[in-house]
This record gives structure tokens, C-alpha cells and sequence, in this order.
């Protein structure tokens, strides 16, 4: 066992003053509870206990066929659906080396980042909000409707499109989709300005992220801890560079890096990838090739018999996604290494020995979403 | 003494930071520029969702009240969440000769999860979006619809297009 991780082990005492944050806590966004030993206002540790919202999402992934799946997945971190949705069907394409058009390439990583700039949307309000700057809440979800207005123009839904499917997408794009991206894009570079007035220059949201929460970055590999959380403390775990899928090797993009590993490193690195979003979508929504939205498929998908593995970068990191198929229509064994658990679990060293109060901002800057932790 | 200047400047940041997010703020106090927040459910009448809106799984009826699902299953066997329910009757047809018709073709509205597949797969296009949401009802079986309305029949031609 790494040092890292034995430093995290927990040892319990009976004369211990316990109190549950959550399962219904505003700032645990989800039904989480964390068992908080507190001595005065100083936390001793943190013991997250996940389960509430458990789905079995794994166990039903075996009754359903590959096309099926895809709506289940929406339902893990609702806040990156698209994300999730392609890593299932990237498995699937590569299992049996499909070609899709280039077309879907390119919408795909539209909405990738259009997915990823809302998620951050949310995520921005959320954190304000937690730390006490309602106003905040406001101007994210402002611009965040915006880009669930165009979702909805082309995939009839706002939160869970279920519009891949393997092969390619559900059907095409809205008409209007690329001049209502483009706007956007447009839009938000104007808006983005007042998102560092508002609370990025706020000398009392400094005091409250500043130097709190700070992760080394062994201790985020010894974690696991990927996406923006992990990349605030170095570590360079970018699946879209390290690991690049679909359009990602011939766009020109940079990785966030920042090397405080504090609260505020995090939130850093979402708002300059709201800016990175921006420049890939300026580069690919007007590229946007004519051709097919699906591949040719089979009604009926079967994968040969064997293990798949394919690793999407979500709005919170990495998301795994394991297939071990026997060569019938429904996945033998299906597995999701799902970002945020990992995430979850490096709470108790970041928030031992700080404040309450910190806690909030703590677990508020790793953007936990609690129903992909249980899936 | 150092504290002492370090107390002032403390302050005069603080105060700058506050008047620059103040100043956003008092911006569209005053020029609001565009009402984002949607005046529902005053706007219901003018209130119109996109046409790609997944409000609910509907069955379209034509005029004569003739649709054009001929019960072969195939959503019910494609639906991941047994949402749908297909139960079909046997009819004798001009020529006396019994088919099998649709008898009613049921969706728990209450288990669906907008999927969409049922209407992908559908291989004669009897299904389509609904654009109604408000779906807000006192007892979950006011959820259970038939989507075929009485009396209604098969459409005469109706190979997929
Ligand atoms: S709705 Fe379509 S798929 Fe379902 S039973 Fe009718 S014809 Fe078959
Ligand atoms: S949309 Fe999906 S869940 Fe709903 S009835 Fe159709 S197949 Fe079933």
C-alpha cells in the first residue's frame, strides 16, 4: 500500500462527537452522507458512506443489449450523458472495428464540450452557492440554458439526450444546430468576463479556497483522482491527450495544468477549460462535414467474444468502461470505473484537520455528482 | 506596524472585489437586457416546445381515426424497461381469413425513460413524440395509456416509406 493511501486510514474511537453531513445536505448535491468526527470545529475524518442511490446499473447492463445500455449510462453522471453514452458505444465501434463517418466525429465532440461547458456551468453556480454566493447561482444557470436550449432543439431532451447509439447518433442534428452553437460560442465569450468579476477576483471566496483542501499530486495518482480535480495537482491525466478518441487527435487543444493542488487550483482549471471548450468548439462547429449520421449496423448488436476496455474524459475525469462479452447479445460483464468514485474517497485526507466549514468548499471543488458515485 | 497596513489594504481589496461584483449585478439591475426566466405556467398558451420535444410516446391517428400500427411487437421487445405492452386480437378480414390486429398497445408512461427506441425500430412508423409534459397526476395508473384510440383501425398502406 502506497504511503498515501495509508495515511488516509481511518481508526475510530467510542468517545468520538460524530455528525452525519447528508444524506439530505444541500451542499453534498445528492444523496450522500458523510460521517464527520468532529473535535471543536476541526474535522478529525471523513467517512463517506454511498449507497442511496445505487441503481445496479452494472447488473442490468447484462440483461440489455448494447443499444440499450446507452440510456442507462445517461443516468450515471447526468451532467456529462453525452460523454457517457459515447464511451459505450466507442467500445462497442472498436470492438467491431467500425468506421463512423466523420460527421458523427465531429458533432460528437460538439457536444462533448458543449456537455462539459454546462456541466461547468452547474458546477460554477453549485460552488458559489455553497460558499455563499447565491448571485452566482444565477449567472450559471443563465448561461447554462442556453446550451440546454440547443439540446433541446436536436435531441428533444435537456439533461438525458441518449443520442448515440453505436454506429453513429440517433438521427441528425437539428438544422439550426451549428448557427445556434456558433452564437453561443459568441455569447459566452462575452459573458465569461463576468464569471471573474463576480467570483473568481472575490477576495472573501480567495479566503474561503486558498490554500484549503490541498492535494499533493501523489496523492492524486494514489487516488485515482482525474478530471479537473486531479489536473489542479499536476497530474496530467487528460484522456483527450493522453488517451485520444474519436476527433481529439487532430484538434488543437491545451491541457490545463496547475500545480497548487488547493481548492482554488480546482476551480481554476474549470474556468480556463470553459475557455479551452470554447476554442475546440470555434474550431469544429462550422467544420461540421455533410454525410451520414450512422454507420451501417445490424439491428442486432453482438460483440465477439472477449474483453473491451475504453476510457472517456468526462466533465469530472476518467470514465473506464469494461466489456467482457461471450459473444451473445447481451454483455457478459459489464464494468464502470466511474470518476467520481474515485474522486469521492480523497476527501477524508484533504478535509482532516481543516475546518467544517472547508469541507463544504472542499467537496464543492471536486464536483462530486452522487448518482455516478452508487450507479 | 506592518499589520496595521496590512489591515487597510485588506480592506480596500475587500471593497474592490465587492464593487466589481457589484457592478455586474447593478448592470442588469438596471438594463436587464433579456428576461431569461420564463413566465410559466402564465405563458401556457403561447408556450410552444420544439418540435424534437420528448414529452411522451404517442400513437399518430390520421383523420379516419386509422393508425398505422399493425401489433408485431417489435417496440415491446426493443423497449429496455418493458414500458410497453402489445396485446393484439385475431379479426376476420374481407376475405373471411383471421389476422391478428392490435388489440391495444399499451405504455406505462410512469417506467419510461424516453429512450427512444421503440420509435427508432418501429418497422411500419406507428410511433412519435408527444410534445405534452405536464405530466403531473395524482394516481401512477392515470400513467397507463393506450395508445391506440377506440375504434381506431389499420391504415391500408404501410410499408415504411
Ligand atoms: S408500434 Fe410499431 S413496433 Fe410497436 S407493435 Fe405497432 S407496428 Fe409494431
Ligand atoms: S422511449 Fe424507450 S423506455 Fe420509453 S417506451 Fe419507448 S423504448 Fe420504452
Amino acid at each position: 500500500m502506497s504511503e498515501e493511501v495509508t495515511k488516509n486510514i481511518i481508526v475510530r474511537d467510542d468517545e468520538d462527537y460524530i455528525i452525519n453531513m447528508g444524506p439530505q445536505h444541500p451542499s453534498t448535491h445528492g444523496v450522500l452522507r458523510l460521517e464527520v468526527c468532529l473535535n471543536g470545529e476541526t474535522v478529525k475524518y471523513v467517512i463517506p458512506h454511498i449507497g442511496y442511490i445505487h441503481r445496479a446499473i452494472e447488473k442490468m447492463s447484462e440483461s440489455d443489449t448494447y443499444k440499450q445500455i446507452i440510456h442507462l449510462t445517461d443516468r450515471m453522471d447526468y451532467l456529462s450523458a453525452h460523454m457517457n453514452n459515447e464511451a459505450v458505444c466507442l467500445a462497442v465501434e472498436n470492438a467491431l472495428e467500425i468506421e463512423v463517418p466523420k460527421r458523427v466525429q465531429y458533432i460528437r465532440v460538439v457536444l462533448d464540450e458543449l456537455t462539459r461547458l454546462a456541466s461547468h456551468h452547474l458546477w460554477w453556480s453549485a460552488f458559489g452557492m455553497d460558499l455563499g454566493a447565491l448571485t452566482a447561482f444565477f449567472y450559471g444557470m443563465r448561461d447554462r440554458e442556453k446550451i440546454l436550449a440547443i439540446f433541446e432543439e436536436s435531441f428533444g431532451s435537456r439533461l438525458l439526450h441518449s443520442f448515440n447509439t453505436p454506429g453513429g447518433l440517433m438521427h441528425d442534428v437539428h438544422p439550426d444546430f451549428q448557427k445556434h452553437t456558433m452564437e453561443f460560442v459568441r455569447y459566452f465569450r462575452k459573458k465569461l468576463p463576468e464569471y471573474k468579476q463576480l467570483l473568481t477576483d472575490n477576495v472573501i471566496f480567495h479566503n474561503r479556497t486558498q490554500g484549503i483542501g490541498k492535494m499533493s499530486r501523489e496523492t492524486a495518482i494514489a487516488f485515482g483522482v482525474t478530471g479537473p480535480s486531479g489536473r489542479g495537482s499536476g497530474f496530467a491525466c487528460d484522456v483527450r491527450k493522453v488517451a485520444p478518441y474519436g476527433l481529439y487527435k487532430e484538434i488543437d487543444f491545451n491541457e490545463i495544468l496547475y500545480d497548487e493542488g488547493d481548492s482554488f487550483a480546482r476551480y481554476l482549471v474549470r474556468m480556463d477549460e470553459m475557455e479551452e471548450s470554447l476554442n475546440i468548439l470555434e474550431q469544429v462547429t462550422d467544420n461540421i462535414p455533410e454525410g451520414d449520421y450512422t454507420a451501417k449496423m445490424k439491428s442486432i448488436v453482438k460483440l465477439p467474444e472477449g474483453e473491451y476496455f475504453q476510457r472517456v474524459e468526462t466533465a469530472r475525469g476518467e470514465l473506464g468502461i469494461y466489456i467482457v462479452s461471450d459473444g451473445k447479445k447481451f454483455p457478459y460483464r459489464i464494468k464502470f470505473r466511474s470518476p467520481n468514485f474515485s474522486n469521492l474517497f480523497v476527501l477524508n485526507t484533504l478535509a482532516k484537520g481543516g475546518l467544517i466549514a472547508d469541507l463544504v468548499a472542499i467537496s464543492g471543488s471536486l464536483d462530486l455528482v452522487i448518482p455516478d458515485i452508487d450507479r | 506596524m506592518n499589520s496595521v497596513i496590512k489591515y487597510f489594504t485588506d480592506i480596500y481589496k475587500g471593497v474592490r472585489s465587492l464593487w466589481a461584483g457589484m457592478r455586474v449585478t447593478g448592470k442588469y439591475f438596471v438594463r436587464p437586457g433579456e428576461i431569461v426566466t420564463e413566465q410559466y405556467p402564465e405563458n401556457r398558451a403561447t408556450l410552444k416546445m420544439e418540435d424534437r420535444f420528448k414529452g411522451e410516446v404517442i400513437m399518430p391517428h390520421d383523420k379516419n381515426n386509422q393508425h398505422q400500427c399493425t401489433g408485431c411487437g417489435v417496440c415491446e421487445l426493443n423497449c429496455p424497461n418493458g414500458s410497453i405492452e402489445i396485446i393484439t386480437k385475431k379479426v376476420p378480414n374481407e376475405d373471411g381469413k383471421m389476422v391478428r390486429v392490435i388489440d391495444k398497445h399499451i405504455y406505462h408512461l410512469s417506467m419510461c425513460t424516453f429512450c427512444e427506441l421503440c420509435i427508432k425500430t418501429c418497422p411500419f412508423n406507428a410511433l412519435a413524440w408527444g410534445q405534452d409534459f405536464e405530466h403531473a397526476v395524482f394516481d401512477r395508473s392515470k400513467l397507463d395509456k393506450v395508445l391506440n384510440k377506440p375504434g381506431s383501425s389499420l391504415k391500408k398502406k404501410e410499408a415504411k416509406s
